[in-house]
């Protein structure tokens, strides 16, 4: 064999090896079927289903869903389920959607087949818009904890809801905040290529010419990337005085490191993809002064909020990521919901969802004709000493 | 000016990084004509073992420099002593196979190891210990940090070493070529895991087709030709994504950073299908 022969083959292997890793792990992902605390003598169970990335880079996030989620199963069993004068056991299907769209269709499929009568998810943008039409044709109603994007409610299916604000109202937030209280007159937008980042960048980057600003520099990345040695040069030759990263913390961590080295003095600022403790520890001492948005209020002013976050860390030994409140809270209105319609059946509790008044964790649930949560608010974080802090709140009566 | 200064020193010190791991390829595929496809595994389970260590040190109250130290150390003996068990115990029995045989368990081992990484340590993405401080100097308008200069400096210091070594001994001992070649993959893997903060059990896969097409670039098995290709590679990736933005007008972004070293690897084995430097093979043990 010649050597361009020779090496050919080669190079079809190893982009038949490509090709294989971009499936890993096998397109078949786990059912972790949780066993539920001991019931007393439940007759009907009623699945409600989880499905967020549990493997791979956001799998923090996605683990700190279910186990918020699994702590409200938990919480309601251990008090009593009355649905229709029937005593009923909760329980919790999570699956893994590897943050993957394609994933997220098959997660959601399994879910369908399972009669869960209820879903907690997805926690990508990107997963819950293609899922939510599965949902919908099975008429199961689904609340996301977690995805912003604008397109995931537009799709006027009556089964999607959502307990967060959308990037309409972050991204505006993120723009306004960088223009007119950090004072930026060039502003540099990065986003992962995901409809999540891409939507959140969207927004924000009409946000600032809106309040005046300029965009210096529009540039994207991938959900895998680690380097962003050349975009940031880029970037730092546009001299801006903010830098906004639109994605999730894998990225925003090495991104946060990264800025530093190449002597980049822009203000960092993102959206609630990297608002975590996790960019902390991957950004170590470079996480300093960053600056993120998060839809809802911060965790411990949270209506809810100390007492949920010290029993969280004392049954799973860890801090809340980000949406684990959300989950939980999700849980208690899907119930609340069966309650009210008196049966656990999709097609007839469905309506009851839409009515939702509850007073949770996170504060009070209410939803609009879209499924979008009422009066969501919005607080900006800074990262101070190597912890997150609040900066400010606002909205929660806007919108 | 400045900033195309700023975009060749992000890519020389990508390029040391990748011209490290190119020269395992090379040295392999040297003396046994096989693309040893598990090498960007060996890199990922050094910077694995070094993050492991670091840890457990970084609340000693050690000085960082000493720590790092110790976990690149652990590191080296590790992948030195996997790549020696992978070669006894996966390529040694097929030596007198056919050619696809070894490719193919290559490939096997490749994802062995990975798959043995994220049982033992998770999926996640793991932080490195804040036990360095990059400081950042200015040079010509452009800037480095002394993290970076390190990195370009060990590898430099590591090719020279390895090409007097190969000039005044004769080192045809398979075996020989599978541990060097790991020693380096362990550097490589503590130099990405400072660099990037991170590490992750999939981390050697995209390296290493990356470092294999710095070593085809080169010229497959030249240790010169792989030193050549790593350091040419990184820096047309960093001009590449650099400056694709501009030259088309924005159609294309710098997220498609990866692709550049395929396109690189395609017009290789097109047009100079022995690469820069001409191949090298047939010192046979």
């Amino acid at each position: 064999m010649n050597v361009a022969l020779k090496l050919s083959l080669s190079i079809a292997t190893a982009s038949l090896l490509l090709a294989c890793g971009k499936s890993e792990p096998p397109a078949a992902p786990k059912v972790e079927e949780k066993p539920v605390a001991p019931a007393p003598a439940a007759l009907e169970i009623v699945k409600i289903g989880l499905a967020a990335p549990l493997t791979g880079p956001q799998a923090h996030i996605g683990n700190d869903i279910k186990n918020g989620t699994q702590l409200g199963v938990d919480d309601l069993n251990a008090k009593g389920v009355e649905i229709g004068g029937k005593k009923v056991t909760l329980e919790l299907i999570a699956e893994d959607d590897q943050a993957d769209p394609k994933t997220a269709t098959v997660v959601a499929q399994k879910l369908v087949d399972a009669r869960v009568a209820g879903v907690v998810g997805h926690f990508n943008s990107g997963a819950s818009i293609p899922a939510s039409k599965i949902y919908a044709d099975a008429g199961i109603p689904q609340i996301s904890p977690s995805s912003t994007n604008p397109d995931y409610t537009l799709k006027g299916y009556p089964t999607t809801f959502r307990v967060v604000a959308n990037d309409l109202q972050q991204g505006k937030v993120l723009g306004e905040y960088a223009v007119k209280k950090l004072g930026a007159k060039a502003v540099a937008v990065i986003d992962d290529k995901t409809p999540y980042g891409q939507g959140l960048a969207d927004e924000v980057e009409k946000a600032i010419k809106a309040s005046g600003g300029k965009v210096a520099a529009r540039e994207h990345t991938t959900d895998k990337s680690v380097d962003f040695a050349a975009i940031l040069t880029t970037i730092k030759g546009r001299k801006p005085d903010v830098v906004v990263f639109s994605g999730i913390d894998p990225q925003a961590g090495p991104m946060a490191k990264q800025m530093k080295a190449l002597g980049i003095k822009a203000k960092f600022l993102g959206g609630d993809g990297w608002q975590t403790p996790n960019f902390i520890k991957l950004a170590g001492a470079d996480a300093e002064g960053a600056m993120a948005s998060v839809p809802g209020l911060p965790k411990d002013q949270m209506p809810g909020g100390k007492e949920f976050l010290d029993r969280f860390k004392a049954k799973y030994g860890a801090e809340v990521e980000l949406y684990a409140p959300f989950g939980y809270d999700i849980v208690h209105v899907l119930v609340e919901a069966m309650k009210r319609a008196g049966s656990a059946d999709p097609a007839k509790y469905l309506p009851e969802v839409g009515k939702t008044d509850y007073k949770g964790v996170i504060g009070p649930i209410a939803f609009d004709d879209k499924g979008d949560i009422k009066d969501g608010p919005m607080t900006i974080f800074v990262v101070k000493d190597g912890k997150w802090e609040p900066l400010e709140t606002v909205g929660g009566a806007t919108k | 000016m400045d900033i195309l200064l700023q975009q060749i020193i992000n890519g020389v010190v990508l390029g040391a990084i990748y011209a490290l791991v190119a020269l395992g390829y090379t040295m392999v595929y040297g003396i046994l004509e096989l693309i040893n496809f598990a090498h960007g595994e060996i890199l990922m389970i050094g910077a694995m073992v070094a993050l492991s260590v670091m840890q457990m040190l970084a609340g000693s109250g050690l000085p960082g420099p000493l720590i790092v130290f110790a976990g690149l150390a652990v590191a080296i003996v590790v992948c030195m002593a996997v790549a020696f068990t992978v070669e006894r115990v996966a390529y040694r029995p097929l030596r007198h196979a056919p050619r696809l045989a070894p490719l193919i368990t290559a490939i096997g081992v490749s994802i062995l190891l990975q798959n043995l990484a994220a049982i033992i340590w998770g999926k996640q993405y793991l932080p490195m210990p804040g036990v360095l401080a990059g400081t950042p100097f200015e040079i010509g308008g452009a800037t480095m940090t002394t993290l970076q200069v390190f990195i370009v400096v060990l590898s430099g210091a590591l090719m020279a070493g390895l090409l007097l070594l190969v000039q005044t001994t004769r080192l045809a001992r398979v075996s020989i070529a599978f541990v060097i070649g790991a020693a380096m993959a362990a550097v490589a893997g503590v130099m990405v895991t400072a660099y990037y903060g991170q590490a992750h059990y999939y981390m050697g896969f995209l390296l290493g087709l990356k470092a294999f097409t710095a070593a085809v670039l080169g010229g497959i098995g030249n240790l010169a030709g792989a030193m050549l290709g790593g350091l040419l590679l990184g820096v047309i990736e960093s001009l590449g994504a650099g400056y694709i933005g501009d030259l088309t007008f924005g159609f294309l972004g710098s997220h498609y950073q990866d692709v550049f070293a395929f396109f690189v690897l395609i017009m290789v084995l097109i047009f100079r299908p022995s690469g820069l430097l001409g191949e090298h093979v047939g010192e046979r043990a």
